[in-house]
């Protein structure tokens, strides 16, 4: 049984500004490359991909352009703004640091079992 | 993109949304097909993936953040739909508020214009107003206009303010064209920079202007300059000749421009004043002293300088200045006993919006309490509580704005009749004006109306009750809105009580004060201010002969019966109070009984029908070197000698010393106005005969004398051969302030009947309301026990039975109404008595008659719901349910 795990809150928007920061790409570009990246261990449910698109847009973080896809349909394409790309370092940097200070206590704490 | 962008680009930011999740279907489902599932199950596979497609949208329109200005705008549009579905209530809605949000928008742009608005000079919260205060108060209190020394020493010593000094004067102007007398004003010369006024036209005084034998200039007001001068350039150096002296013209004032009252005509130097009182420390000629505050300065810093130089010149003058002080407070306009009554009138102005709104809400109500199912149903469907309590506000809100926006122009027409309506004139009128301020006001009176008559029928609507409702398929669960509708028409009863007894005791006042004698008889009597050639005046030895004169040439005049001279005339502004002793020695001035006297000629008793009591009047006997006499009225009889006969008996009055001997009693006259006489402080009269004052006061005397003239004939069309008579040899007497005794009697209760007329209008359309809103609220009431009245009459209830079955709870609630009513009438009646003269109490005849007149009005209403409740079919009835 593969376990798949709910995303922990706050961390969908840090994954859609760095699937954006790659270029810009449509909603449901970003839904799949999520799934695909994480190799199916992250599941994001698409109905709350799109709230979060709009939130980021509106706080504008994200900006977006109607655009033709390879295959001719208008798609909305997201980018990051300016302001999205800083909020993506610090949040990249601010779970960098989060994440290596739980490994660092959860391998403490296997040390101090064996 | 800001938030009204998006709100304004709402519709496409819609369709964006709807393209892109159609967009992720799509893709989604080619993506599935291409991995080999057939299309109908792709598409249900990427329908599932995504979930609801109207959940998703509503996560991302809350995602947007201007959820609640679409949802606003939503509700906006829904509530515009659903009164245009009604158009007869929202028409009613409307007028209702629009009538009682008119009436408060009016009554507040006067108040804005007369007394909230700042005075007309520059920076008018530094402009400050000086007095001088005593240690001591008599009745007039402890505070008091300036003498000019003590006015000059303050001004020189204090170095945070910028002080000037100013007073009314009136005088005839001779020249050019026809006399005609005027309203002027002596000023310091730097009162105008002061102000921060600058001239239309010319200069201001220089300072050497403003000293005894400065050269005699004189500023004049836009309107003279129009009237005397047609508004010609050419009039500044030009000559005017002003009681008698001749000033030329160095400045033209802007137009409109006021200093204490309305505009004046002439201006000049208060410096180049030669009277002995300028010099007289002792003497109160009634000077103002204005100042403005110098930058960085504060009003304490002003203060303390004051106190200070109020200290020195009391050790330096005790005689004059011991226990003096001066004290500076911010200047305000002087409106005098207006502000009262604007108050009243606003207070009862709101009362009749209240009604409006508590009728509103009983309507909106009764409209709630039938679409609870489609809240129910809205419950049902999700909405949160918070959700359809604002857009229940919202409904009202609307229609709360659309009724304001009437009530504004309601207001932007009735303000101007409203003024010109007031008694007397209204001070400040020219600044009653709709502007931001009284819009503003109207938008919160109306949005706090809304929210007001709104917030009963929206707490209703979360539909505690869900199933209930639902499951009462659209009849209403009975007894649930019954008590807030009864306590709707409750309110409404007492509101209306309140009006209605007020008026009540306003029209007794009237009827009680019209039935007063007012001592005089008022029919076929003119009286009129007068004006003696300037020149005659300054030559006391003329001035009795001139006076004669006068009097011989009106008596002269078709239609004349008699005429006397007076100085102060009943029931007219302008009164002489002097302290009175009985015995030889003087007590101290502040231990002296006050009276009013009059110094009158003989006819006087004739000319105004005073009633002789006993002794003589005044004849042409009585004349300087003879015996002082004086008559009395019987108040003063009785103050001054109790019971015993006052004829005969000596008074002292502080007018040259020798005793006086009282040679007759007359009635008394109602001096202060019929309203006003009976609360008067100083009720006692004197007459003195006019023959007897001595010289050194007889030019001050003169100049203010009237005469009342008794006539065969109406006496209005004596105004002009009077005038004509009045002007003399040099052609520079004139009459001014020319009215009928029956004109000053009528104006003297002015206000009153200004009061009564607008109560009785605000009762009565409280009454029509209140009226309207029992019956309608009964009628729903009814309505909805139609299928209760049905099972009763099919059980055998007569239909008298079921018409007193509606009535009865009509009249529980009309006694309740009227019982809470008649508690806060008590209150507000004795407002009234504070507020307004000669008001006389509540009493139980008016509160009783009143009462039955709502009653009647409240029954009648009840009666047609509660007749066609009477013919209720019982077998539709039945099959209605």
């Amino acid at each position: 049984m593969t376990a798949k795990s709910d995303l922990p809150q706050g961390t969908l928007d840090l994954l859609i500004l760095k699937v954006i920061a790659l270029g810009p790409v449509h909603g449901y570009a970003i839904a799949q490359r999520l799934q695909q990246v994480s190799r199916d261990v992250v599941q994001v449910q698409q109905g709350s991909l799109y709230p979060a698109l709009h939130r980021l847009e509106n706080r504008g973080l994200l900006a977006a352009d109607w655009k033709e896809t390879e295959t001719g349909r208008e798609a909305k394409y997201y980018r990051l703004t300016r302001k999205g790309r800083a909020q993506l370092e610090t949040e990249a940097a601010s779970w960098q640091r989060l994440t290596e200070a739980v490994g660092l206590i959860l391998r403490l704490s296997e040390g101090g079992a064996e | 993109m800001t938030w009204w962008h998006r709100l304004w680009r709402q519709r496409r930011m819609e369709e964006q949304l709807e393209r892109e999740l159609s967009f992720h279907l799509e893709q989604h489902t080619a993506d599935l097909i291409a991995h080999g599932r057939d299309p109908a199950e792709a598409r249900r596979q990427a329908r599932l993936a995504l979930g609801g497609p109207e959940q998703v949208k509503e996560n991302c329109r809350d995602a947007r953040g201007t959820r609640w200005l679409e949802d606003l705008w939503q509700d906006f549009r829904y509530a515009l739909r659903t009164l245009r579905q009604r158009p007869g209530f929202a028409v009613v809605a409307m007028l209702t508020l629009a009538l009682g949000s008119g009436a408060t928008t009016v009554m507040f742009t006067v108040i804005n214009g007369v007394l909230l608005k700042p005075l007309p000079y520059a920076e008018p919260d530094r402009l400050v107003t000086l007095q001088e205060q005593t240690s001591w108060s008599t009745q007039w209190g402890n505070l008091w206009a300036f003498t000019y020394p003590n006015y000059v020493d303050c001004k020189r010593e204090s170095r945070s303010i910028a002080t000037a000094a100013w007073r009314y004067t009136t005088g005839t102007v001779s020249e050019p064209g026809d006399a005609e007398n005027v309203d002027g004003r002596q000023i310091s010369s730097d009162l105008f920079s002061v102000l921060g006024v600058s001239l239309f036209r010319g200069r201001a005084f220089l300072p050497e202007e403003d000293r005894p034998g400065g050269a005699p200039v004189a500023i004049v007001g836009y309107e003279f300059w129009q009237r005397r001068f047609a508004g010609s350039p050419g009039a500044i150096g030009m000559r005017v000749v002003f009681d008698g002296k001749a000033y030329t013209i160095a400045g033209i004032l802007p137009a409109g421009f006021r200093l204490g009252g309305d505009e004046a005509d002439v201006f000049t130097p208060l410096g180049q004043e030669t009277a002995p009182y300028m010099q007289n420390r002792e003497a109160h000629p009634g000077i103002r002293v204005w100042a403005r505050l110098k930058p960085g300065a504060t009003l304490s810093a002003a203060q303390a300088e004051l106190t200070l130089v109020g200290r020195r010149l009391a050790e330096q003058y005790p005689k004059s200045n011991a226990g003096r002080t001066f004290i500076a407070q911010p200047l305000r306009p002087d409106v005098g006993d207006v502000r009262s009554t604007l108050w009243l009138l606003l207070g009862a102005v709101s009362l009749v919006l209240l009604i409006a709104c508590v009728n509103v809400a009983s309507l909106l109500l009764a409209r709630a309490v039938s679409r609870e199912r489609e809240l129910a149903m809205r419950v049902a469907l999700g909405a949160r509580r918070g959700r359809l309590v604002r857009q229940c506000l919202t409904e009202s809100a609307v229609l709360a704005l659309f009724g304001g926006v009437l009530g504004v122009l309601l207001a932007a027409i009735g303000v101007r009749p409203f003024v010109a309506f007031w008694p007397g004139s209204l001070p400040r009128a020219e600044e009653v004006r709709l502007d931001w301020h009284v819009l503003l006001f109207a938008l919160g009176a109306s949005l706090a109306s809304g929210v007001l008559f709104g917030l009963t029928p929206a707490l209703r609507a979360p539909a505690r009750q869900l199933e209930q409702a639902l499951r009462a398929g659209g009849r209403t669960v009975a007894g649930s809105s019954r008590r807030l509708h009864s306590g709707l028409v409750v309110s409404e009863v007492a509101l209306a009580v309140v009006l209605l007894v007020a008026a009540g005791m306003l029209g007794r006042t009237m009827l009680h004060l019209s039935s007063l004698d007012p001592g005089v008889d008022t029919r076929n009597v003119l009286t009129a201010r007068t004006a003696l050639s300037p020149v005659t005046l300054a030559k006391t030895g003329q001035i009795r002969a001139a006076w004669q004169d006068v009097l011989d040439r009106m008596r002269r005049v078709p239609g004349v019966e008699s005429v006397a001279m007076v100085d102060t005339v009943p029931m007219r502004e302008g009164n002489n109070q002097i302290g009175y002793w009985t015995t030889p020695a003087a007590p101290p001035p502040d231990k002296q009984p006050l009276v009013l006297a009059s110094s009158v000629t003989p006819e006087y008793l004739k000319v105004m029908g005073l009633r002789r009591l006993e002794g003589r009047f005044f004849d042409d006997q009585d004349r300087m070197g003879s015996q002082s006499v004086v008559v009395i009225d019987d108040v003063m009889a009785r103050q001054a000698f109790g019971g015993q006969d006052p004829i005969g008996k000596h008074v002292w009055i502080d007018l040259g010393g020798d005793p006086t001997t009282v040679v007759g009693v007359v009635g008394h006259v109602r001096h202060w106005g019929l309203a006003g006489d009976d609360q008067a402080q100083v009720r006692a009269q004197l007459y003195y005969p006019f023959a007897q004052v001595p010289d050194q006061y007889l030019r001050r005397w003169s100049e203010l004398m009237s005469i009342a003239v008794r006539t065969g004939i109406p006496p209005a069309n004596l105004a002009e051969p009077l005038r004509r008579a009045m002007r003399g040899a040099g052609n520079d007497q004139v009459l001014y302030e020319v009215h009928t005794l029956e004109q000053l009697a009528s104006d003297s209760l002015a206000r009153q009947r200004f009061l009564l007329l607008l109560f009785g209008i605000f009762a009565g359309l409280a009454l029509l309301l209140a009226s309207i809103g029992i019956y309608g609220v009964l009628a729903y009431l009814t309505g909805q026990r139609v299928p209760e009245i049905g099972v009763r009459m099919a059980l055998g209830a007569s239909a008298g039975k079921v018409m007193w079955l509606v009535l009865r709870q009509s009249l529980g609630m009309i006694l309740l109404g009227v019982g809470a009513g008649t508690a806060a009438a008590l209150a507000a009646g004795r407002v009234l008595q504070r507020l307004v003269e000669g008001m006389q109490p509540t009493g139980p005849s008016t509160i009783a008659m009143m009462i039955a007149i709502l009653m009647a009005a409240a029954l009648f209403a009840s009666f047609l719901p509660a007749r066609r409740a009477s013919r209720v079919d019982p077998v539709r009835a039945l099959r209605q349910e």
